[in-house]
C-alpha cells in the first residue's frame, strides 16, 4: 500500500513488466488508472487476454480507466474545439503543462459512491515519452510528485511507472528524471540486456531492488538479480547462468 | 512505423524507400509520398519494375488475400522488407510468399504506377500553415504534413470511418529525409536546436494516425547529420522498427577485405513487439547489403573463407545444406574466390 514502483529498462524492452502489473492489479480487484502513452488500447488488450484478463470488460465495469495517449492526441489536434470545462489531459502538447494530466489521474482514482474496489493504482507507460512531447523534466517530476501525494498518501494506493534509460545516454533530461525517480522509489525493477550481448534463450536480466534504506537508516538496499526469457503467455525467471538452454 | 537512418549519401536509403513504394503498388495499396527534397512525382517515376513471371498473377492474388486477412481492426500493418537472395538453382517463385522481387535496372511501367491512387505532398508547393495549427506548437512543415495525412486518411476511409466502403485497403506512406534542413527543422545544423521537440511530437502524432488506420509508413532520416543524439534516442523509442543503413562509400571499410562483396551494412536497432509479449527475433544480427546491376539484396554477413593452402573445399553436401537456410548469402560466400558451376 502506498508503494511507488519504478520499472526501468536499458538496452531492452521492459514493457512485459507493464503488462504483468496491469493484469496483476486487475485480477486483484484494484481500480486502475492506466496512462498508456505509447501503444494503442488493442495492443494491451490482446496481450492481457493472453495473460487471462479482459481489458474491455474491466473498462465496462469501471475498474479500469484507460487513457489512450495516441488517440487522445489525435482528438486534441484534429478534433473540434473542446468544451471549456474539460481540458484534454494531453493539454501539454500545446502548453507544456502537465496539470490537466494530473487532474485526470486524480479524478479517475478518487473513489465514488458505490465503488467497491480495493486500493487505487496508477500505471504509466511510459514516462520518457512526456519529455519527447515537450514537457520539461522538472514538470515531469512535479507531476509524479503530485501523483504520489494524491495516490500514495491520500488514497493509499500504488503507483507503477515505466521509464527508459540507456547507458551512455546523451539524453540528459531523461537521465535526470530517471535518477531522481530512482532515489524516490520504494521498489525498482530494472530490466537490462545481457552484458555479453544478444542471446536467443535468455532475453535479459532483471534486477530487483528493494529500497529498504529509504525507511530505515541502517538498512541496505536489497538487490536480487535474475535472468528471464519471455514467451508468448509467460515470462520465466531463473537464476543467472541457469537458463534451461544451458542445463 | 519503419524508421530508417540514411546512409551518408542517401543512395541506398532512397532505394529502400522506392522498394517500399513499389511493393505498395504491386500489392494494390494506395500511396502517399511526402518530400521536401524532390518532387514526389519524380520519385514515383523512378520506382523499380517488379520481376514478373508466369505465376505473377496468381502470386498477386495470394498476396492480396494474405494481406487482407492479416488486417486488424485498428492497428497498423508493418512492412518489414527483407530481400532474400534467390538461390541460383531455384527460381524466385518457389521462395517465400512475402513480398516481391524487383529489377533495379528497369523502371516501373506508368500503367502499373497509375493502377493505384497516389497522393503526394511536396513541401514547397504547399500553402502556408493555417491558423488553427498555431496551437500545435510544432514546426509548420511537419504540422502541414500531418494535416495532409490525416485528411487523406479520413477522406479515403482508411480509418474505417466510412461504413459504405466494402473493400478496405492499406495506405503506404513514405516520407523522405525528415528532419533535414529542407523541412525547416534545424536539428541537422545546430545543437541545441531551436525546437528539439518538433520531430518527436511529429512522430508521436504520426504514430497515433497509423495506429488508428490501416496504414504503414516508412521514414528516412539523415541521422548522421543530427547533432543532438538525445533526439535519436527518443525517436527510437517512438518508432516500431528502426533500421540503419551504413554504406561503405568513402569510408575505410570500402577497402577492408572482410566487406569486399558488400556495399554496406544494415543495422537493425529495434524491432516491434506488437500485440504480444514476444517479438520476432532473427538468429543473426549481422546483415549487409549489396547492390548488383539488377538486384538489391540484404544478406547475412559472412566472413569470406580463409583460403590458405590447406583449405577444405566446400563439399557438395555443405552447399546443399547451406542453400536450405533462409537468407542464403552463405551459398554465394562459401564459394569464395573459386567459381563453382551448378
Amino acid at each position: 500500500q502506498g508503494q511507488f514502483t519504478l520499472l526501468r529498462d536499458t538496452q531492452t524492452d521492459g514493457s512485459f513488466l507493464v503488462h504483468h502489473f496491469l493484469s496483476f492489479y486487475l485480477r486483484a480487484g484494484c481500480k486502475v488508472c492506466f496512462v498508456a502513452l505509447l501503444q494503442s488500447f488493442s495492443h494491451y488488450n490482446i496481450v492481457a487476454q493472453k495473460l487471462g484478463v479482459s481489458l474491455a470488460a474491466a473498462k465496462e465495469r469501471g475498474q479500469l480507466v484507460f487513457l489512450e495517449g495516441l488517440k487522445s492526441c489525435l482528438d486534441l489536434l484534429f478534433g473540434e474545439e473542446e468544451q471549456p470545462g474539460q481540458p484534454s489531459p494531453l493539454q501539454f502538447l500545446s502548453t507544456s503543462e502537465l496539470r490537466a494530466l494530473f487532474d485526470f489521474v486524480r479524478v479517475s482514482l478518487t473513489p465514488t459512491d458505490g465503488d467497491s474496489w480495493k486500493g487505487p493504482v496508477l500505471l504509466v507507460d511510459d514516462l520518457s515519452v512526456l519529455l519527447s512531447l515537450g514537457a520539461a523534466p522538472v514538470a515531469v517530476l512535479d507531476f509524479i510528485h503530485y501523483c504520489r501525494v494524491s495516490v500514495c498518501y491520500q488514497l493509499k494506493g500504488n503507483i507503477v511507472v515505466l521509464v527508459h534509460s540507456n547507458e551512455d545516454s546523451e539524453d540528459e533530461e531523461n537521465e535526470l528524471v530517471v535518477n531522481s525517480l530512482c532515489h524516490h522509489s520504494d521498489l525498482i525493477l530494472w530490466a537490462e540486456g545481457l552484458a555479453t550481448g544478444f542471446c536467443k534463450d535468455v532475453h535479459g536480466q532483471i534486477k530487483i531492488i528493494k529500497r529498504l534504506s529509504l525507511w530505515q537508516a541502517e538498512e541496505q538496499d536489497l538487490v536480487q538479480t535474475y535472468q528471464y526469457k519471455i514467451q508468448d503467455r509467460n515470462v520465466t525467471f531463473f537464476a543467472r547462468g541457469l537458463s534451461a538452454a544451458v542445463l | 512505423l519503419v524508421f530508417t537512418e540514411e546512409d551518408k549519401y542517401g543512395l541506398y536509403s532512397n532505394l529502400l524507400f522506392k522498394y517500399f513504394l513499389a511493393e505498395g503498388i504491386v500489392c494494390g495499396h494506395d500511396l502517399f509520398v511526402a518530400s521536401a527534397k524532390e518532387h514526389p512525382d519524380n520519385i514515383l517515376k523512378e520506382l523499380p519494375a517488379p520481376l514478373l513471371d508466369d505465376t505473377y498473377g496468381k502470386e498477386l492474388g495470394d498476396e492480396a488475400a494474405a494481406v487482407k486477412s492479416e488486417d486488424f481492426q485498428d492497428s497498423m500493418k508493418i512492412a518489414w522488407r527483407y530481400q532474400n537472395l534467390p538461390k541460383m538453382e531455384t527460381s524466385p517463385t518457389t521462395y517465400t510468399k512475402f513480398g516481391h522481387y524487383y529489377d533495379v535496372s528497369k523502371k516501373m511501367s506508368p500503367e502499373l504506377c497509375q493502377s493505384v491512387k497516389q497522393h503526394s505532398f511536396y513541401l514547397h508547393e504547399e500553402l502556408s500553415f493555417e491558423p488553427k495549427m498555431k496551437a500545435w506548437n510544432m514546426n509548420s512543415g511537419y504540422a502541414r504534413l500531418l494535416q495532409s495525412i490525416q485528411r487523406i486518411i479520413s477522406q479515403e476511409g482508411f480509418d474505417g470511418s466510412d461504413p459504405q466502403k466494402k473493400q478496405r485497403n492499406v495506405l503506404r506512406i513514405g516520407i523522405q529525409s525528415l528532419g533535414s534542413v529542407l523541412w525547416g527543422d534545424d536539428i541537422c545544423c545546430s545543437d541545441p536546436p531551436e525546437d528539439p521537440h518538433s520531430l518527436t511530437k511529429f512522430l508521436y502524432v504520426l504514430r497515433g494516425l497509423l495506429r488508428k488506420s490501416l496504414s504503414a509508413c516508412i521514414i528516412t532520416v539523415p541521422a548522421h547529420l543530427i547533432q543532438n543524439k538525445a533526439i535519436m534516442e527518443r525517436v527510437t523509442n517512438l518508432s516500431d522498427i528502426v533500421v540503419g543503413l551504413e554504406s561503405f562509400i568513402g569510408s575505410e571499410r570500402e577497402t577492408n577485405p572482410l566487406y569486399k562483396d558488400y556495399h554496406g551494412l544494415v543495422h537493425v536497432h529495434q524491432i516491434p513487439r506488437l500485440n504480444s509479449l514476444i517479438c520476432d527475433v532473427s538468429d543473426t544480427k549481422d546483415l549487409a547489403f549489396r547492390l548488383k546491376r539488377k538486384l538489391f539484396t540484404i544478406e547475412r554477413l559472412h566472413l569470406p573463407p580463409d583460403l590458405s593452402d590447406t583449405v577444405s573445399r566446400a563439399s557438395k553436401q555443405d552447399l546443399a545444406g547451406s542453400a536450405k537456410l533462409l537468407s542464403s548469402g552463405c551459398g554465394a560466400m562459401a564459394i569464395g574466390k573459386k567459381h563453382l558451376d551448378f
